[in-house]
């Protein structure tokens, strides 16, 4: 069904690719078809498109070139750190993790798998804006930690954790850190070095570049069990035959979001703002979850009192706005997030919660549409809700 | 106009929608997630199941409308799974389709249907719905094709939900919905019917009933219509009247079950000729054209979805009930199961056998 809007709100899910991503991707898979593992001309050139890519992901995240594998996205990074880091401590004996409860759950199901080889996994809590305090990472540790997981920014509100101060307390009691950057990275100045930690993640279609495709920056020394076993590509850290165009996309993705990062930044920040406001002013009764201060500037994500969250999201579809709501199950269905329970919020607001995530092709004019949109959409939804709970 | 079509996955609602979607609606179809689909290793119902949502969503694709998934489980689990779970307990024979009709399918969606300024819901249901202009009244008719008509099921419309409801393979046989499908290309075409119930995914009801229980079966005696006990069953929801199998009683002539009598937990058979009754009284009646009838009213009455409607007089009592004398004795009046009420094409009302 055609309709004349679409506005897409929901860049934490997914971006649209740069249209020099694009170019590139297609230029590679058609031209730059070599093996990067072959010897001969073809090998050549497509390792050299691979070295550049690496080059600038390296940049993106301020880290050295020779520390990054390539993987198939986000969630294989994520496997890739917590199994590898996991079956290679393991004969240290010490087998406790510390995750958090907001994390995605290519980290939290990625450590259930960890649990089943006898691994005892603590999840920390969040406070009500979502970050997770040094002292409870302190009060968690014992002997046995060897490991910690921490994302850097989460998906659903945005908040950015202070994972400096909690990489230092790890590094201090001898533990590997991993951050998920999933949701930083291109968004906010991503800095490996400084976070301190040992282990990064990050995911190419997050920031323009095109899905499949991620990476896990990992600090040189630290050691690694192979998630996925095979050939000797990316440094016998990732086997399989690389995926050249994707890589190639990635790498453009990178340069572009460093480039515009300052400006993106500030640009999101200003939108979102716009957004928040307009919406909290047009709409009684709705209310900012998250850490207002500490998140990344494209996100908010804000609760509807009395108005449930999935329905709001069909109507707003239906108008043509892309927004999101907490995570989906297998179904597509959409379940109460984890994310916003963990941050204490009462059942029936985690159910009324919508996440507005903004990015590069957003404008002041969708901006505009979606908070003039919204207060007949929820006034409409409140009566029918009422209207309904007053006939049963 | 905009119309929100319940979406099943089945060949039924597929039609349905492309039907309204050919007539030049505004289609959204919806589909109902009604219980957990995430738990591994575990079969599901017949109904709704991923490949279902799958199936479902094919048929929005290929006919280019939106299609979503509403999340259900609460309501369901609410509104029709403790109810089947309580009345198998008290010793009645449920019917969930109807609740999740009535309570779900034309009350939740339609009020979602009108947040997304859609008026009507639409579903595959084998029924028609008319607008009576001399009475300024909705009807609610039989399916043109009688063996697959489901107006049983929606006996408990009101007229405000009829207002609201569509169902645009009433006036199609089963073949002529396949054929459709197929013209249009539907991957469901050639879909097998559906017959269980949906959330009972091993078909045995027994079974699920009773991991609902929580205070486990109650086990009781099994006696003649005398008092003489005869043996011992496992529980009474394992139980319903007309029930020949499963008594686990050797006798010289077939057994069957009379009466499920919970508050003693016994269950009391009979030869198939006690079955037969002429009289009943049914609660929670609902009169489709919104007024009970002032007097007694002939009609011919049916006491299950596969069951000829007989020849009755059914008459009004207060309270919502009704007293049916059908003109001849009736096999298994089975408590928990719906009467429903027709006079020629049209459902009268209904209510449930007490």
């Amino acid at each position: 069904m055609s309709r004349v809007v679409r506005i897409y709100l929901d860049y934490n899910a997914t971006s649209p690719p740069f249209a020099d991503v694009v170019a590139t991707v297609a230029r590679v898979l058609a031209e730059d078809f070599g093996n990067a593992s072959s010897v001969h001309a073809f090998g050549q050139r497509a390792k050299a498109v691979v070295d550049d890519a690496r080059q600038e992901v390296a940049a993106l995240i301020d880290a050295d070139a020779g520390e990054v594998v390539f993987t198939a996205g986000g969630t294989e990074a994520d496997n890739l750190a917590l199994r590898g880091a996991a079956e290679a401590v393991e004969p240290l004996g010490r087998r406790h993790v510390i995750t958090t409860a907001i994390e995605h759950e290519a980290v939290l199901n990625t450590l259930k798998s960890v649990a089943r080889r006898g691994w005892t996994v603590t999840t920390l809590p969040v406070d009500e804006s979502g970050v997770v305090t040094p002292d409870a990472l302190r009060a968690a540790l014992t002997p046995e930690t060897s490991l910690v997981s921490v994302m850097h920014a989460n998906n659903e509100v945005g908040t950015i954790q202070p994972i400096a101060e909690l990489a230092a307390i790890a590094r201090e009691h001898g533990a590997i850190f991993h951050t998920d950057a999933v949701q930083s990275a291109g968004k906010i100045p991503v800095s490996a070095r400084r976070l301190g930690v040992d282990l990064l993640a990050i995911s190419g279609h997050k920031f323009g570049g095109p899905k499949g495709i991620g990476a896990l920056w990992v600090r040189r020394g630290v050691r690694l069990a192979q998630a996925m076993t095979g050939g000797k590509q990316e440094r016998n850290r990732r086997a399989g035959t690389e995926n050249v165009p994707a890589i190639a996309g990635l790498g453009v993705a990178a340069r572009l979001s460093r480039e515009k990062l300052a400006a993106n930044s500030s640009g999101f920040a200003e939108l979102r703002d716009r957004l928040e406001r307009g919406i909290l002013e047009g709409v009684p009764g709705s209310s900012v979850n998250g850490d207002p201060a500490r998140r990344v500037p494209n996100t908010t994500n804000i609760s509807f009192d009395g108005v449930e969250a999935e329905s709001l999201l069909i109507a707003l579809d239906l108008e043509g706005v892309a927004v999101s709501t907490g995570s989906a199950c297998s179904s597509g269905s959409l379940e109460p997030s984890h994310v916003l329970r963990a941050m204490g919020l009462p059942h029936g607001r985690t159910r009324n919660s919508l996440r507005f995530s903004l990015g590069a092709g957003t404008t002041p004019a969708e901006i505009d549409f979606v908070v003039e949109a919204l207060p007949g959409l929820v006034t409409k939804l409140r009566r029918l809700t009422r209207a309904a709970a007053a006939v049963r | 106009m905009r119309v929100v079509v319940a979406m099943s996955g089945g060949v039924d609602s597929s039609v349905a929608a492309a039907l309204l979607a050919a007539a030049g609606h505004d289609v959204v179809g919806l589909s109902m997630q009604l219980y957990d689909q995430r738990t591994e290793g575990e079969a599901f119902g017949s109904c709704c199941s991923l490949d279902d949502l799958y199936d479902a969503r094919r048929v929005a694709q290929t006919i280019g409308f939106p299609h979503y998934l509403v999340n259900f489980e609460e309501r369901f689990r609410q509104k029709v799974v403790q109810n089947f779970v309580a009345e198998y307990a008290a010793g009645r024979t449920p019917i969930p389709c109807v609740h999740c009709n009535a309570d779900l399918k034309f009350a939740e969606l339609v009020e979602r249907a009108a947040a997304f300024n859609a008026e009507s819901v639409a579903t595959g249901h084998y029924a028609r719905v008319v607008f009576d202009e001399d009475d300024r009244r909705y009807k609610l008719l039989r399916a043109v094709d009688r063996d697959k008509d489901q107006s049983y099921f929606l006996f408990s419309l009101t007229q405000t939900q009829l207002a609201h409801a569509m169902f645009p393979v009433g006036h199609l046989t089963k073949p002529e919905v396949r054929q459709e499908a197929q013209r249009l290309g539907l991957a469901v075409a050639a879909k097998p019917d559906s017959h269980e119930i949906c959330f009972v995914a091993d078909g045995d009801a027994g079974g699920f009933v009773e991991r609902a229980l929580p205070d486990g079966p109650r086990e009781g005696e099994v006696v003649d219509a005398t008092g003489r006990v005869l043996g011992r069953h496992g529980g009474v929801h394992r139980f319903t009247v007309g029930q020949r199998k499963g008594l686990g009683l050797s006798s010289p002539i077939p057994l069957y079950v009379l009466k499920v009598d919970a508050a003693e937990a016994r269950v009391v058979v009979g030869p198939r000729e006690a079955l037969g009754r002429d009289e009943m009284t049914a609660s929670g009646v609902n009169w489709i054209s919104g007024t009970p009838p002032a007097t007694a009213m002939r009609v011919t009455a049916r006491i299950r979805h596969r069951h000829q409607d007989a020849p009755a007089t059914v008459t009004a009592l207060t309270g919502a009930r009704a007293h049916v004398r059908f003109d001849d004795p009736q096999m298994a009046i089975t408590p928990g199961q719906a009467a429903v009420f027709y006079q020629g094409e049209e459902v009268v009302g209904g209510g449930w056998i007490e």
